[in-house]
């Protein structure tokens, strides 16, 4: 059995090492000016933020609208959407650390997500799984040294019919198999 | 024209969405304009007579779920949320409904919206589902453009503005009330209750909350009528359900059949049985957190009220097939994994307890196992019920165990004995 | 009142409450961790669990968890069920799954909730092999330690710092059992109340990092009942003591006053006590100038004669016990007492006693802030000058929204749920103020002028409330569109509060608050009016009456005074530099009794050693005029004593007596008391020292004191006797009365099985409600609704800009402003460094190039070189320095004062911020 429970997706409460610089005692942090986001990424914000009756709705959608241009959510872009949405830095971490979709570390270029769920389970989600490690020569949770993939654990991604299966980035892969794998790695530079 | 597979008889072979166009031309919308005739009321008296039962895993009646709406409108506005979370494993069938039909979906939560005094609908799709959030965001546009959405509807003097919700992941974020916390940009804890969504809901308003399947079946009960729909099924419960099956069987997949349809007729006439050389060993009827059926009780019919005196449920109604090739507890590792990993941390039963059973099982697989493993994991089995946990997820997550312990006690002993997998 | 039944046993208990504060109150042990008296129930942690049977004919009952099940009548519960005792103990054993076993070398240990309530359960036994998970701890500044490994999740450090206190930078982090408390990254707690999470917390992730410098468990902890002495709110507090030094101070519920909460200044000032600026020998001016310590009874001689010999006056001080002030007084005579404080302050002061006193509008407790449903700020920035009315505020904040929960029948201890419903709704708070204060993020409008205008808001919103109240000529579009809604919220509210301070040094401002508040009351609202105070006894002082410095000073400069003694005060921060001169070079002697070495006891002909707060007893009046009582924690070193013991020790130097008139503590609180009629009730507060409980007094220490015999041993094998008190009922000692003390002189919350704070509940009428017989302290003053007082008519002229100039004011700051706490090393680290700020705009058009550029400022005679802060929320035309920081220590502000770029290279004033 590979997996231990615990293994995350790689996103969970990470070391807290760097040090932020402190906010002026009188001075909110929540009313500095957001400096760092594209025009483009503020304005897909605004856009999300005004199907909600409060701007803070639209965090995990902000948080995803930088990681679909950086790949993850680095501290300072955090803080730009903390800054834009008048929510403050740890406010924004506490939900950034929850949802697994949002990654608070670096990853490679494109993210293998492997259902580990029941109905891939049954169908040999295992050897599949440990096939991708040794290709990739990488763990659960980890990035290849030459930074073309992550590999995380997920749910179930619904694809129970096709299973056992994988997502990378925004495609879906059934119907699973060692050969087929390495032909869908080989699509992806 | 008389449908018995009215969710599914529209959807292409070529995979691609039903278009308005296509919708409307085999009768989409007209539920809509049925239902703006009536008065609110009415259109709930209408689903409470169809005997439509929520789809998401409960199956709580849906009028009488929109009943609880406070009918006195001083709080407004009133929210409409369907639920696309879809991540209970082994469960594919929202999916389906979406990327296939998704005005189906739409005409529903309009329909829904207006009997609530709903001006607000979201739906809210797993954030894996790139496809089906495509697809939706696409219909929900063309559904404005055509007037089905935004002020004055059909010119009804009711509006309605649908907006999708994307996920950012979490099997949490299904459950009702996480839900809503999720859409309000906050960690998806459930919330407690009483009260319940339709007092205190999404932003503190009236909410109502429905998944998808059970919406999907709203247009057809306001277009062809309450007794139409519950002539669709086998037993009490209205409609069809879409039922599925995956795992151990040999053409997994996913239909639309009369409700109370039997677990024995789905998995060997549909999916058409077990690997061959296999035996078939048992079944979660509804998704992860079902308890195990045997054989014995595959003549059942898959509705609500049957299941249960087999101690099992009929949950999302997608089945997964357990043979006599995979290791009863390697599947139950790999399901309490799922549940620990999913786990929100919130209460103490389901943070600490689903990772211990966790560890244990994997124990177990590792020839590791103690005897007493199996007394404690029982233990966990008697403690994590409704009430002593905070939602519904640990006891979810333990009703499949509980069976296991009691139907595949030999394999579990194996283990502990033999300090080894059988299977391995 | 409902009948529930426990264990078929029947029993009153109070509507409207939960089954887990039911039990609680009724003395039932049930176990919690996530539910909290003042943070309320969520249902998270499931250790409360319950039975609760539907009938008499029920016997399954249903587990549930008792602090979410409101009680209702008829109800039928078990504690001891079976079923639910197990379920509690396993509830515990998943604590326990990844708690390190680290009590032995945890700061929580033998004070720990969580110990405490895995010995209730019974649960002993480890059943799990397998590895715990563990976290990253962080550096959480001087104040509050972490160590993440021992959390068990209750949320209620979430709970409290980010929903009760209002703090942003802290929350939850991850999922699953990996959740993690903290800051998204290392660094200082931003919260006024973050200590707090030392006591919040149940177990060991958030302990207090100053006694862990110099650790002391609770068993070994000398303790009594005290009053926190900076800021004017009188919060309680347990100080604890050993080995002669103070090592914590921990909050004394008080459901009046601080309920179970303290700011971090007065959790964490406390080190000025063991500082090494303390004075602690009689010291004398020598020939060659120096100061040198001598022995006590030269001191006094020397003292005594000056006395005698010379026209002596005596200088009190705003921070000295009621009975110091009175005995100085006595010492030097009513006409040659001052009060110690500028005549700015003294008029203040004079002015908030005066307001509290005269007309119809109560004030309020900060118990009673949090009841009010309407609140505006006038020119008080509470966070910073008085912290604890801001938390209060806070709360009063919900108090609007929370009417929607009611109505929609759901209980308000249903945190979840009440917030939910509230969701970010806040009721009407409103804040006129000279720039940017911490609460602004609560305020519905805000409103930014130099403090004449503030002053005039407060004035027009009277009139506006009630047109027979003066009205302000000259009112601008912007004052009034802010004056009138806030006259409107106010008159629409339940209870309306205004709330204002001396920290603008404004007069008009705190009779503008009046008249607000009058207008109110009058207009038949249940209005009240708060005022922050100071010191921790300002009431008190201006109680006492005296002169201001500006008097004492004419008097020296008449040449009928020549010799000064002043107590507690450090003359330098309450007069400008050239007075002070002028005052030591008038004085032939000058005689200062303190804790800590500062300006004026370097000057002095003789320094007397003064006990501190942790080594005296005395009185101290809270800005509502809340009397209340402070004792001894530890018995003060060798040659320091009470200031009043030596005031009764200079009466004999003098030649005044043969001996002290006030003996002991008992006696100086009878004569204050005969005295003053308005202190007729203080010799009440407490019982006295000759009470006794069963013939015992209260021991100081638990009855697990620990090393008694061997605390002297590496001096002598002897064990010396415990010191003596003769001043309270309290003792030095572990021997003491097993019976539960007055509420007065609980020196520390303990109960069999309950070694943590959370032992309180045994002390508690009913959980959260007051103390067994009633809460400590009175409060001295009433309103007088008849005849009505006429409303104030200063009328001050709008703030008129002057070319070239700037109005000074003054911008408190938590730490800094106050000077006792600042000399506690992680407070003083915290302090501020000199600045000026200005706004942007003004700073432009005095060319100023921007933050951080050196400039001079000129102000009241003295040039100081600073650096410039940019703060766009200042109002036009002001200038604010950080207030009691030197150099602006001593000076009355707001003044009037020109800024100009420095010349490059000088010497520097200040620092930079
Ligand atoms: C942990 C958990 C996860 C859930 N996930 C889903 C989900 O993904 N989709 C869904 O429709 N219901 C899910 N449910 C059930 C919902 O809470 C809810 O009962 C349902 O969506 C209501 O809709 P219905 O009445 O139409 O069935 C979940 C429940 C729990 C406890
Ligand atoms: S750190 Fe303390 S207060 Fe916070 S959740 Fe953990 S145990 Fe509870
Ligand atoms: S105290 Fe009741 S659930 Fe935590």
């Amino acid at each position: 059995m590979g997996v231990s429970p615990m293994s995350s997706t790689g996103v969970g409460p990470v070391a807290k090492k760097k040090k932020l610089p402190e906010t002026r005692a009188r001075r909110p942090c929540h009313e500095m000016g957001s400096i760092m986001l594209s025009d483009e990424v503020k304005k897909e914000i605004d856009a999300e933020a005004r199907h909600y009756p409060q701007r803070r709705a639209v965090v995990a959608e902000a948080l995803k609208a930088v990681q679909a241009r950086r790949g993850w959510v680095d501290d300072e872009s955090l803080r730009d959407v903390a800054d834009y949405l008048g929510l403050s830095f740890d406010e924004v971490d506490s939900i950034a650390t929850f949802y697994n979709l949002i990654f608070r570390q670096p990853v490679g270029r494109h993210v293998i997500l492997i259902c580990d769920s029941v109905s891939c389970y049954l169908t040999g989600y295992e050897k599949l799984l440990d096939h991708l490690k040794k290709k990739l020569g990488i763990a659960l949770g980890q990035t290849t040294a030459d930074g073309r993939f992550t590999l995380l654990p997920n749910a179930c991604l619904g694809l129970c019919e096709q299973a056992p299966a994988m997502m990378i980035d925004n495609e879906t892969y059934g119907h699973l198999t060692a050969a087929r794998i390495d032909e869908i790695l080989g699509k992806h530079e | 024209m008389i449908e018995d597979k009215p969710l599914t008889s529209r959807m292409r072979s070529d995979g691609r969405a039903v278009s308005l166009q296509e919708y409307v031309a085999a009768g989409g919308y007209q539920g809509l304009r049925a239902a703006l005739q009536l008065s609110r009321h009415q259109v709930i008296e209408q689903v409470a007579h169809s005997n439509l039962k929520g789809r998401g895993g409960a199956g709580f009646p849906t009028a009488k779920k929109w009943g609880l709406i406070p009918t006195d409108l001083a709080r407004q506005p009133r929210y409409f949320v369907v639920n696309a979370d879809e991540m209970e494993p082994g469960t594919m069938k929202d999916r389906l409904l979406m990327e296939g039909d998704p005005h189906q979906l739409i005409e529903g939560m309009i329909i829904g919206s207006y009997a609530v005094y709903a001006s607000v609908a979201y739906l809210f799709i797993r954030g894996e589902y790139r496809q089906s959030n495509e697809v939706m965001k696409q219909a929900i546009a063309e559904a404005y453009q055509a007037g089905y959405l935004g002020q004055k509807i059909l010119g009804s003097d009711f509006g309605l503005d649908l907006h999708v919700h994307t996920s950012a992941g979490r099997y949490m974020c299904g459950e009702e009330t996480a839900t809503l916390n999720a859409l309000e940009g906050k960690r998806a804890i459930p919330r407690f209750k009483p009260p319940h969504p339709p007092v205190v809901g999404v932003w503190g308003k009236p909410t109502a909350f429905n998944n998808v399947e059970t919406i999907c079946c709203v247009p057809h009960i306001l277009r062809e009528g309450a007794h139409y729909f519950r002539s669709l099924s086998r037993t009490e419960d209205g409609g069809t359900k879409i039922y599925g099956a995956s795992g151990r069987v040999k053409t997994p997949g996913l239909w639309e059949l009369p409700m109370g349809t039997s677990a024995r007729e789905i998995i060997f006439e549909h999916a058409g049985g077990v690997p061959d050389g296999c035996r078939f060993r048992g079944c979660l009827p509804g998704g992860a957190s079902t308890a195990f059926l045997l054989e014995d009780h595959l003549d059942a019919p898959m509705d609500f009220m049957s299941l249960q005196a087999h101690g099992s449920r009929l949950g999302t109604g997608t089945l997964v097939v357990l043979d006599d090739t995979v290791c009863p507890v390697g599947m139950m590792l790999s399901l309490e994994i799922f549940f620990a990993r999913e786990s929100c941390g919130w209460c103490t039963p389901c943070r600490e307890g689903l990772p211990w059973i966790a560890a244990m099982l994997e124990a177990l697989e590792k020839g590791q196992g103690r005897q007493e493993d199996l007394h404690i994991l029982q233990e966990h089995c008697d403690l994590l019920l409704l009430g002593r946990t905070f939602c519904a997820l640990a006891p979810g997550a333990v009703d499949p165990l509980r069976s296991a312990l009691k139907y595949f006690h030999d394999d579990f002993r194996r283990h502990v004995i033999n300090r080894r997998c059988p299977w391995s | 009142m409902l009948t529930i039944y426990i264990h078929n046993e029947p029993y009153r208990v109070k509507a409207g409450i939960n089954l887990l504060e039911a039990c609680l109150s009724l003395g039932f042990n049930v176990p919690y961790f996530c539910w909290h008296p003042a943070i309320k129930s969520v249902g998270a942690c499931r250790q409360c669990a319950v039975k609760v049977f539907k009938g008499p004919e029920d016997t399954r009952g249903t587990l549930l968890m008792s602090c979410v099940v409101p009680v209702a009548d008829g109800m039928r519960i078990s504690i001891d069920d079976p079923e639910a005792v197990h379920f509690r103990a396993r509830v515990i054993e998943w604590l326990m799954l990844n708690h390190p076993h680290d009590c032995p070398v945890c700061d929580e240990g033998g004070e720990c909730h969580l110990q405490d309530m895995t010995v209730m359960t019974g649960h002993v036994q480890r059943r799990t092999r397998f590895p715990k998970r563990t976290h990253v701890n962080q550096d959480l500044g001087p104040f509050v330690a972490h160590e993440m490994n021992r959390c068990i999740q209750c949320y209620r450090c979430q709970r409290f710092y980010c929903d009760y206190a209002g703090g942003r930078d802290f929350g939850v982090f991850g999922w699953h059992d990996g959740v993690y408390f903290g800051r998204a990254q290392s660094g200082t707690l931003q919260s006024e109340f973050a200590g707090n999470l030392v006591e919040v917390c149940p177990t060991g992730v958030f302990t207090d990092k100053s006694l862990a410098q110099h650790y002391t468990r609770k068993w070994d902890l000398t303790t009594g009942p005290s009053i926190c002495v900076h800021c004017g709110l009188g919060c309680n507090t347990i100080p604890g003591a050993r080995y002669g030094q103070l090592r914590r101070v921990y909050s004394r519920f008080n459901s009046q006053v601080n309920g179970y909460f303290l700011c971090d200044r007065g959790r964490y000032g406390y080190e000025f006590v063991n500082s090494d600026r303390r004075i602690l020998q009689p010291r004398l001016r020598q020939e060659d100038g120096s100061l040198a310590p001598v022995a006590k009874a030269q001191a006094l001689a020397f003292v005594g004669q000056a006395l005698q010999r010379g026209k002596a006056i005596g200088i009190g001080s705003p921070r000295a016990s009621l009975e110091t002030n009175f005995a100085l007084r006595k010492l030097v005579g009513a006409e040659h007492y001052f009060q110690g404080e500028s005549a700015q302050k003294s008029a203040i002061s004079e002015a908030i006693l005066d307001c509290l006193q005269r007309g119809p509008t109560p004030t309020v407790s900060l118990h009673e802030v949090e009841t009010c449903d309407a609140v505006l700020l006038l020119g008080e920035d509470v966070l910073n000058t008085a912290p604890m009315l801001g938390l209060a505020i806070r709360q009063a904040s919900r108090n609007q929204p929370l009417e929607e929960v009611a109505r929609l029948n759901v209980p308000f201890w249903l945190d979840l749920v009440a917030r939910l419903i509230t969701q970010d709704q806040i009721g009407p708070i409103f804040i006129a103020a000279t720039g940017a204060t911490r609460l602004d993020g609560l305020a519905r409008q805000i409103y930014r002028a130099a403090p004449d205008d503030l002053a005039r808001i407060g004035l027009a919103i009277a009139h506006l409330v009630d047109p027979t109240a003066p009205e302000v000529s000259r009112l601008p579009d912007d004052a009034f569109s802010f004056a009138h809604p806030v006259a409107e919220v106010l008159k629409a509210a339940k209870r309306p509060l205004i709330v204002s301070g001396p920290s603008l040094g404004s007069v008009e401002l705190i009779h503008a608050a009046a008249n607000a508040a009058w207008a109110l009351t009058r207009a038949g609202k249940d209005a009240r009016l708060c005022y922050a105070a100071e010191s921790c006894n300002s009431l008190g002082a201006a109680m006492l009456g005296g002169g201001d410095l500006t008097a004492a000073l004419e008097l020296l400069r008449s040449g009928q005074a020549d010799t000064v003694l002043i107590v507690e005060n450090d003359l330098r921060r309450h007069m400008p530099e050239n007075d002070f001169e002028e005052l030591l070079s008038l004085a032939r002697c000058v005689i200062a009794v303190d804790h800590l070495e500062q300006a004026t006891t370097q000057r002095a002909h003789c320094v007397l050693p003064a006990a501190t707060f942790a080594e005296a007893e005395g009185t101290l009046i809270n800005n509502e005029g809340r009397a209340q009582r402070f004792y001894k924690v530890l018995p003060p070193p060798a040659a320091v004593q009470e200031s009043w013991r030596w005031m009764g020790e200079l009466w004999v130097a003098s030649g005044r007596g043969e001996a002290s008139p006030w003996p002991n503590f008992d006696a100086i609180v009878a004569a204050l008391a005969s005295e003053f009629a308005i202190f007729k009730d203080v010799p009440a507060l407490a019982p006295p020292a000759s009470f006794r409980q069963v013939g015992q007094k209260i021991g100081r220490q638990p009855h697990r004191y620990s090393g008694r015999t061997a605390e002297t041993a590496d001096q002598t094998v002897f064990e010396p006797p415990p010191p003596e008190d003769a001043d309270s009922a309290l003792a030095f000692s572990m021997e003491g009365t097993p019976l539960e003390p007055p509420s007065a002189l609980i020196p520390r919350y303990w109960a069999p099985g309950w070694n943590s704070l959370a032992a309180l509940n045994k002390f508690q009428i009913e959980v959260g409600g007051p103390l067994h017989d009633g809460d400590p302290g009175q409060r001295l003053i009433a309103p007088k609704p008849y005849p009505q007082s006429p409303y104030f008519k200063d009328f001050v002229s709008p703030f008129a800009r002057r070319p070239q100039q700037f109005l000074v004011v003054p911008h408190h700051h938590i730490y800094g402003s106050e000077p006792l706490s600042a000399a506690s090393a992680p407070v003083a680290s915290l302090c501020p460094k000199p600045y000026i700020a200005l706004n942007g705009a003004d700073a432009a058009a005095a060319g100023i190039a921007g933050a951080d550029q050196e400039v001079v400022l000129s102000l009241a005679g003295a040039s100081l070189r600073l650096s410039v802060i940019l703060d766009s929320t200042l109002a036009a035309s002001l200038a604010a320095v950080p207030a009691g920081i030197a150099p602006f220590e001593g000076l009355d502000l707001p003044a009037w004062g020109t800024i100009a770029a420095a010349p490059a290279g000088g010497q520097r004033g200040g620092g930079g911020s």
